[in-house]
């Protein structure tokens, strides 16, 4: 069997390498995933975003154990970050999720960011078709959490739960702007800490300003679900939150849906024709023999500036 | 565009000991070495190991002990690997072993084996020697 049939099979071993291919930039992934793509549209893709801490892989667990309820097979990516000092990382989202360890209907992969800003990897969107080619029902995606424009992941996900805890409604406001715009629904966890309910309002008052200022959210009011993820409440309303999302994004003829999928389709090709644009230029430049080293002395020398070396480049490499 | 492949490792601990401080140094000092650390937490079973060392895809695994469970967890781990047809991934062993285990260890497939003295710096150098990251899969 070629590695084509082992993914659209399930093979867990074919994925997990394929996967790693892809975080590598192996050139020849791009070719599989090139045959994959037909394959993909079906999974649900559900994104978690929100600060290191806040309980973001204890709820993608119960989640998972919720969707196995239902019969529903599930992937799991989970970001955190590379060390820009060494470029190594620890990945430590597993820790939260030991009980899906041995459920074959399960596929967990920790991923670092590797340089990437914006919460997720570069490869993200493209391991999430390879887990929906595979045959999972619902993706589940943690984000690395540490950044402040962290937005990246709702032009991934069909849903977009940001995580809170008690405590933290002015912080949202204050440091994560961008953040209440891309949130389908609010989570505040460790409600059984202090403030959760003064949390939750202050989330509502943030939401319902931010409904009366941006007229183009079609009808969706982001839900504010409180939880208890160590002990498993509240993450019944998160499900059926996240259900009812999913109705609305389904409703009117999938109009909400197609926007969606608009979204993702647009950040991948951008991200796509930026890779494979500047790869060919410079790929050009060095066939040449001018090496960007070569550039970059011009304009430490200030014999040239970037402006006109890039005018240059342009011109010469894209006749 | 291919770049140098991350060498990526699983940080296991199996047994029942609850303290992980051994494998929690560990992985700090491969993720400052530069590797891709999975780190899972304690209580591990052999089933668990693997499962999580295949869909992780990494290219060791380092099994850190306390409490004795070796003779039973390490050649069972060797076994699920190649029950699975993952024999390729490397695993080493860091912790307390009694002299008389590390030969019959090594006969099950153990790589290495490191005791509570060795140096952070020697074991990230027998890494670097001896692991290299897989191969890319053709189509
Ligand atoms: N008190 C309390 N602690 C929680 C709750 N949910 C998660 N935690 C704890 O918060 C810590 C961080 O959780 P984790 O899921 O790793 O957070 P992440 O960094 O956002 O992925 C862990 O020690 C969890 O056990 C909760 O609802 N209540
Ligand atoms: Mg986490």
């Amino acid at each position: 069997m070629g590695i084509i049939d082992q993914i659209l099979a399930g093979e867990v071993r074919a994925t997990a390498r394929l996967l790693r291919d892809i975080d590598d930039q192996v050139s020849s992934s791009q070719t599989i995933l090139r045959e994959l793509y037909p394959y993909t549209g079906k999974a649900y893709v559900v994104g978690f975003t929100g600060s290191p801490g806040v309980g973001k892989s204890t709820l993608v667990d119960q989640l998972a154990l919720r969707y196995r309820k239902e019969g529903k097979t599930v992937g799991i990516l989970a970001v955190d970050p590379t060390s820009p000092f060494s470029g190594g990382a620890i990945l430590g989202d597993r820790i939260r999720m030991q009980r899906h360890f041995l459920d074959s209907g399960v596929f967990i992969r920790s991923l670092a960011t590797r340089g990437h800003f914006g919460g997720l990897t570069r490869s993200t969107n493209d391991m999430i078709n390879v887990l929906d080619a595979m045959g999972k029902d619902v993706i589940l995606v943690e984000t690395v959490g540490v950044g402040q424009d962290e937005v990246e992941i709702a032009q991934s996900a069909h849903t977009t739960i940001v995580v809170t805890i008690p405590g933290m409604g002015d912080e949202i406001q204050a440091i994560k702007a961008g953040i209440m715009e891309i949130g389908s629904i609010f989570v505040v966890n460790k409600a059984d800490r202090e403030g959760s309910r003064k949390t939750v309002r202050e989330i509502r008052n943030l939401v319902e300003l931010g409904m009366r200022r941006r007229e183009e959210s079609n009808g969706w009011e982001p839900l504010i679900v409180e939880t208890e993820a160590v002990k498993g409440r509240g993450i019944e309303d998160l499900f059926q939150g996240i259900e009812k999302h999913r109705d609305y994004l389904l409703a009117n003829d999938r109009g909400q849906l197609d926007d969606v999928l608009q979204k993702r389709a647009r950040n991948q090709l951008m991200e796509a024709l930026r890779d494979e644009a500047l790869k060919t230029i410079v790929g050009r430049l060095e066939s040449r023999g001018v090496l960007i080293d070569d550039l970059v002395r011009k304009v430490v020398d200030k014999e040239s500036d970037p402006y006109s070396v890039v005018q240059q480049v342009l011109a010469e490499e894209l006749r | 565009m291919e770049k140098d492949r991350k060498l990526r490792i699983l940080i296991a601990k199996p047994g029942l000991d609850g303290h992980d401080r051994g494998a929690r140094v560990i992985a700090r000092a491969f993720r400052d070495a530069g590797f891709e650390v999975v780190y899972t937490g304690c209580h591990q079973t052999p089933e668990q190991i693997v499962s999580t060392a295949i869909q992780e895809d990494v290219d060791m695994v380092g099994l850190s002990i306390l409490s004795g469970a070796h003779t039973y967890s390490f050649p069972r781990i060797m076994e699920l690997l190649r029950e699975n047809r993952a024999e390729d991934i490397t695993v080493i062993g860091g912790g307390i072993f009694p002299l008389e285990d590390i030969p019959k260890l090594k006969d099950v497939g153990i790589k290495e084996i490191f005791e509570p003295g060795a140096k952070l710096q020697d074991i990230i150098g027998w890494v670097r020697e001896n692991v290299k990251p897989r191969e890319a899969v053709s189509l």
